[in-house]
């Protein structure tokens, strides 16, 4: 029963790779009908498919892959089977796609005037010399200032969020009636990211649009999207009204899914979801997620569910979706234990660190140095504790790692290790004992690890290095540490190539505990793994650091993470700090200007919640030479003492909590 | 932009230096020197004393270098000892006819290798992109000297269609030499064709896999347009330093090709100069080759600077 | 996990490891068909002494030109030498020049690559301005010029191509590197305060072996074309000691009067070629190196 109002449908579809004798499927059974207006998400974690079904609505198939059953249709007409004509005119008409990573998606011979100008040859009537006054109004449209001098300018020279703006504008220059969104924020700063999702959530409902957002971030979804779809290993796990699916779940995935991430009014490590999704193109008999799922018995494993009624509008694939709506509770999370903590093991005071290297004509003409990357830090990490840095990019996080570790001494100021000692800051002059007390794990698995050499040989390296263990008690050890970040020695003989992500991260931290080291460095080290690993891997440090008494410097842009684990957290913002103090105490009022607008522009999965904008996404190139350094965006400066001086504490003489502004106490509480 | 210019300039002229530089003092570690080289077992007594003042070789090393620099900038290169004319005069002809077999090369070869490379490139795979690339290949490991003989073997002994060895003296008119270059320009054009090829065809390739390609294809840009506007200038433009190169390269092959065809060219020259011990010919034709290949690198850095949006607004270098 | 050997080392040994690799280039029609003919060169160079019917240095007046008979199953050439001896022995003084040529090239250059990439700084900044430098002079002057200097002695050819062809390593066996050195586990290494001796070698030398091996193949492939280039302008080996390039150069003013000592030079040096250039296409494949990276 076809309802004259659908824009876009698709029809059991089934996308995969034809094999001679099986299909090899990457999505299947795919029913989905979007209105104008209507707003979906597709969520789903890496390899559900969620990217192939969205491009398919456009009649793109990734290289390999075939419709291998089913249809997918734009106003009833099949793309697959319209002409190549007619499916050039639809695409970026009136269909458009607004795509991941806009800096790489636009073309870097052309400037932007030349691509939006090829927008609109191609999908408006307007005449060519019309055509410049109409790219104006576009830019503007999408909230870009001075669009006469973006237009020059080609896709490199902008900013993150400035080619994303630009890849909406020349989306809307076809005056489209549906949009495909493939990820459009990943990878821009938060608050970047909060700007485009408001000004996306304006464009849909100013132009009644149809749109098709693909996201693996829930907040995002919940932010923009009316209903969502979620996708586990290529099927649809439910869909529903956004508000339905993430309140009230059905699906044991989506509830496992909602209940992994974490929520920054918690203190609390979300509970994580074992195992990993099946590779694509496995028989499996019956519900793709048994093997994973608490609620399963042998009914699931051995047939398929159909898709069920759970509600308004709201479908769920689950044989046991109703005995399950009925349980109340959610996945248990853990509250940390608050820490015991001892004395300090590294202090930084006043470090400064500079990345240029002046050349030699350079110092001829005294040329003026650029701004330091970072300037006044103080720092003080004590023995068992966990403290966070916190920042966007361009704050200078990874950079104090790398002082802390050794590998980028400090221009000004010093770091103390225990007792008061001088750590030197340059890593060959520092003893292998010193050495040994500082481990880091990284945030990239796959570079993490070296792909030639076994877990034992990695997880081995510190021990021969450090303990000069070697044959039988090696092996025990390396046995030990697997078992305590729950692998097991089963993967002692097992390569890098062999492993996912989640587990690449395992080694990596059993890696460095092995040392039994006083401080771990955490360099984003749960930002590249899906949010269902991700919550299995903080708990994992969380008891690995209290059985061990380490200490953690965890770096993450991720604030509601940080939430979860740290006990102290320091706020930086181009190389400065801005706030530093107990968690609660950092999360709570009064905030720093800078802390105010992260946190306000944190996306939480419930669409009642929406982020709140305090400032502009100007993204700066440099740090200012002198000040404060929130000093041009910010929505609080009082004046010139902004720009001149570099702000004390405004709490106080040294208390816990430290926020580096000029405004007083109550002015920051009001 | 200009200091980017001006400093690919200093390196180009600098390296000229080092070359001239190396070439003298080469020479110069010779057990004797260049008269006893040529003179060979003949070397000794009046004659040699003769050779040495002739060519100035009783002067100490410095002031000769010096005196052959500033000669060399004006445009005299010394005299040959083997031959009877200077080595300026006999540089400038040979010069003359290998830029003949060049250029006509190049001129074939560089514009009909892009083609075939873009239309490999966009039919990867296909049974034109195989047959291509097979047939690249195969021209890539053959020797040129085999092939340009294989090429006089069927052509000129065989079919009896065109000339073989060249017998035109060197100092004819070009028009006199353009019988016998067409075995010559398709060998070093065919070896050129080939190597060109491959590169555009890579980079035609890396450019169909990008993301701005896959995001033309989704806006609905029409697939020749795309090709032209999209495809082409992204494709070509990192292939312009790989194609200078290749040309320069050339500077190698063509000796090989000169002695396969009996070209009197500048490649010649130096093979029948370095097998007489030639020195101060050999010195002469090693400045205005290096010059030559350094000016061609440096016109393809310039052309790449150019046409590169990335490199022309980066900032300071 | 029940008690076996105390033996660490868990990988596979090294001949199992190159077993391996040449089973994979095996499966490969190109494999195939390059360590086919491959294998066939290095067996006739090996065996040649036995395998020749004549001496390849004997002139027979009575015999020149001769068309391949059953006494000179290839013919003669226009000194009445046989033409199958002499094509059976001709490939010795390329192979063993350029293998040692290329064996030089991989030590200097592969050390020199590895170790301007891990180090870095000033040294690498410096010593890259003079590995540009020397590739801009055009490569065959060089050697042309070197050869009038210092002769045609297999030491003096050896040491000229293999440091030649260092230098063009040394570039790409620095990006290999400096690929590696990018990776975290190197900086994990650094910052455990694992020796630079022991990084070098554990860490980065298994991850960068790869690229140096193809780059070899495929250096060793140009390198006898450049090897036979010489010797057809003269400047290889003396006569009468037979040499693929010296044969075709010398026959070829004699073609129209027979074919023979011309084509089977050609034949044997093309096939040589041919046989090492897939053989190193099916090498970077069975070890997944990407050529088109390298500029292979």
């Amino acid at each position: 029963m076809k309802d004259m109002n659908d824009m876009i449908e698709t029809r059991d579809l089934q996308i995969g790779v034809p094999l001679t004798d099986r299909s090899f499927n990457i999505v299947s059974d795919i029913n989905l009908s979007i209105r104008r207006g209507d707003s979906i998400g597709l969520v789903g974690e890496s390899g559900s498919g969620k990217s192939t079904i969205a491009l398919s609505m456009m009649g793109y198939l990734g290289s390999g892959l075939e419709v291998l059953d089913g249809s997918s249709s734009f106003q009833g007409s099949s793309v697959f089977d319209l002409s190549p004509a007619k499916l050039q005119k639809l695409r970026g008409g009136q269909l458009a796609l607004i795509p991941q990573n806009a800096g790489q998606a636009l073309a870097p011979n052309l400037r932007i005037a030349a691509q939006l100008a090829e927008a609109l040859e191609l999908h408006s009537d307007i005449s060519a010399s019309k055509r410049r006054e109409r790219m104006v109004e576009l830019l503007h449209q999408v909230r870009l200032p001075d669009p006469d001098v973006i237009l020059e300018r080609y896709p490199h020279e902008l900013s993150g969020g400035q080619q994303q703006r630009v890849a909406i504008a020349m989306a809307l220059a076809g005056e489209p009636e549906a949009l495909i969104l493939d990820e459009p924020t990943t990878g821009l700063d938060v608050t970047t990211q909060a700007h485009i999702l408001e000004l996306l959530a304006q464009l849909r409902v100013e132009r009644n649009l149809a749109m098709v957002f693909v996201s693996h971030d829930l907040g995002v979804i919940a932010r923009v999207c009316t209903r969502v779809v979620v996708l586990y290993a290529g099927e649809i796990a439910e869909d529903g009204p956004v508000g339905d699916v993430l309140r009230n779940p059905a699906h044991p995935y989506t509830r496992g899914l909602i209940a992994s991430i974490p929520k920054l009014s918690e203190a609390a490590i979300p509970a994580s979801m074992e195992g990993r999704p099946p590779s694509p193109g496995s028989r499996e008999q019956g519900c793709l997620f048994a093997p994973r799922c608490s609620y399963a018995n042998d009914l699931c494993r051995t047939s398929k569910p159909a898709q069920t009624e759970a509600g308004q509008a709201h479908r769920v694939r689950c044989h046991h979706a109703a005995a399950i709506a009925r349980r109340a509770d959610l996945p248990a999370t853990t509250r940390r234990e608050p820490t015991k903590v001892g004395s300090p093991i590294v202090s930084l005071e006043g470090v400064q660190i500079r990345y240029d290297s002046p050349g030699l004509i350079d110092r001829l003409t005294n040329k003026p140095r650029p701004t330091p990357t970072c300037d006044g830090i103080d720092l003080t990490i004590r023995a068992g504790e966990t403290v966070a840095l916190v920042g966007e990019s361009g704050s200078g996080k990874s950079t104090i790692l790398k002082a802390i570790s050794g590998l980028v001494p400090p221009s000004q100021g010093s770091i103390y290790g225990p007792d008061r000692l001088q750590l030197p800051p340059s890593l060959k002059n520092r003893s292998a004992d010193q050495k040994r007390r500082i481990q880091m794990v990284f945030q990239n698995p796959d570079a993490s690890l070296n792909p030639r050499q076994t877990v034992e040989e990695i997880i081995g390296s510190p021990l021969k290095l450090y303990e000069n263990l070697s044959g039988r008690a090696l092996r025990d050890r390396v046995v030990e540490l697997l078992n305590q970040v729950r692998l097991g020695a089963s993967y002692l003989r097992k390569l890098p190539t062999q492993m996912s992500g989640g587990e690449k991260q395992r080694i990596g931290i059993a890696r460095a505990f092995a040392a039994r080291p006083d401080l771990i460095l955490c360099d984003e080290v749960t930002s590249a793994l899906d949010v269902s690993v991700q919550a299995a891997v903080l708990r994992l440090l969380v008891d690995l650091q209290a059985q061990t008494g380490a200490a953690l410097l965890f770096v993450s842009h991720d604030l509601a993470v940080v939430r979860a684990i740290s006990d102290r957290v320091m706020v930086l913002y181009q190389g400065r700090m801005c706030e530093i103090g107990p968690a609660e105490d950092v999360f709570g009022e009064p905030y720093h200007p800078y802390s105010a607008m992260l946190m306000n522009a944190i996306l939480e999965p419930d669409p009642d919640k929406a982020p709140a904008l305090l400032a502009d996404d100007a993204t700066e190139l440099s740090p200012p030479a002198q000040g404060c350094p929130f000093q041009r965006r910010c929505a609080r400066r009082i004046g010139p003492i902004c720009d001149t001086e570099s702000p004390r504490n405004a709490l106080g003489p040294k208390g816990p909590h430290d926020i580096r502004c000029h405004l007083s106490e109550s002015d920051l509480r009001g | 932009m200009l200091k980017l210019l001006l400093k690919r300039l200093a390196l180009a002229v600098v390296t000229i230096a080092i070359v001239v530089t190396i070439v003298f003092l080469a020479v110069e570690a010779l057990p004797g020197d260049a008269c006893t080289s040529f003179l060979g077992r003949a070397a000794k007594g009046n004659r040699l004393i003769m050779c040495r003042e002739e060519f100035g070789l009783d002067q100490p090393a410095m002031p000769r270098f010096i005196e052959w620099i500033t000669a060399a900038l004006h445009g005299d290169l010394g005299e040959s000892m083997a031959r009877r004319d200077t080595v300026a005069e006999l540089v400038g002809i040979r010069l003359r006819n290998t830029l003949l077999l060049g250029l006509s090369a190049s001129a074939i070869g560089v514009p009909l290798a892009i083609m075939l490379g873009v239309i490999a490139g966009l039919w990867r795979d296909r049974p034109l992109d195989i047959g291509l690339s097979t047939f690249a290949i195969i021209i890539m490991t053959i020797p040129e000297f085999v092939m340009g003989t294989v090429l006089i073997l069927i052509f000129s002994i065989w079919l009896k269609w065109l000339p073989g060895i060249v017998i035109t003296r060197p100092t004819a008119p070009l028009s006199d030499f353009l019988g016998d270059i067409i075995l010559p320009v398709i060998t070093l054009a065919g070896i050129m064709t080939a190597h060109i090829m491959r590169m555009v065809r890579t980079s035609v390739i890396d450019v169909m896999n990008s993301e701005y390609i896959k995001m033309a294809q989704l806006k609905g840009v029409p697939y020749w347009k795309m090709v032209r506007r999209h495809v082409l200038p992204n494709a070509l433009v990192p292939t312009i330093n790989l194609i200078a190169l290749t040309i320069a390269w050339m500077l190698g092959g063509v000796v090989v090709i000169e002695v396969v065809f009996n070209y009197p060219g500048i490649g010649r020259l130096i093979v029948d100069a370095i097998g007489d011990r030639d020195l101060p010919l050999v010195q002469g034709i090693a400045l205005v080759l290096a010059s030559i290949y350094v000016g061609l690198n440096l016109a393809a850095d310039i052309l790449t600077l150019m046409l590169n949006p990335k490199l022309r607004t980066m900032k300071g270098h | 996990m029940s008690a076996e050997a105390t033996d660490i080392d868990l990988r596979p040994p090294l001949h199992m490891r190159l077993l391996k690799v040449i089973e994979s280039m095996w499966r490969q029609p190109s494999g195939k068909a390059g360590l086919t003919l491959l294998s066939i060169h290095l067996f006739v160079a090996i065996f040649a002494g036995l395998l020749a019917t004549h001496d390849f240095a004997v002139q027979d007046a009575s015999a020149i030109f001769a068309k391949p008979n059953a006494e000179h199953w290839l013919g003669t050439d226009n000194l009445g030498r046989d033409v199958f001896s002499r094509t059976l022995l001709g490939g010795r003084p390329a192979l063993i020049t350029t293998f040692f040529g290329t064996m030089l090239a991989l030590f200097l250059g592969g050390f020199l690559g590895i170790l301007l990439g891990f180090v870095g700084g000033t040294i690498d900044d410096v010593a890259m301005r003079v590995v540009d430098a020397f590739l801009a002079i055009p490569w065959l002057l060089l050697l042309l010029l070197i050869i009038a200097i210092f002769g045609t002695a297999t030491i003096v050819m050896i040491l000229t191509l293999g440091i030649l062809y260092a230098v063009a390593i040394i570039r790409i066996i620095r990006a290999g590197t400096l690929d590696v050195v990018a990776q975290d586990y190197i900086t994990a290494a650094r910052t455990r305060g694992e020796k630079n001796v022991t990084i070098v070698i554990r860490e980065l030398l298994p991850n960068v072996l790869d690229v140096v091996l193809v780059e070899g193949a495929m250096r060793w492939s140009w390198m006898l074309l450049t090897f036979s280039a010489l010797s057809f302008l003269g400047f290889g080996v003396t006569p009468p000691t037979p040499d693929w390039g010296l044969m075709i150069a010398s026959s070829r003013n004699f073609m129209s009067v027979s074919i023979w000592p011309v084509i089977a030079p050609i034949v044997a040096l093309s096939t040589l070629i041919v046989g090492l250039n897939l053989s190193a296409d099916a090498l970077a494949k069975a070890l997944g190196v990407d050529r088109a990276r390298i500029g292979g």
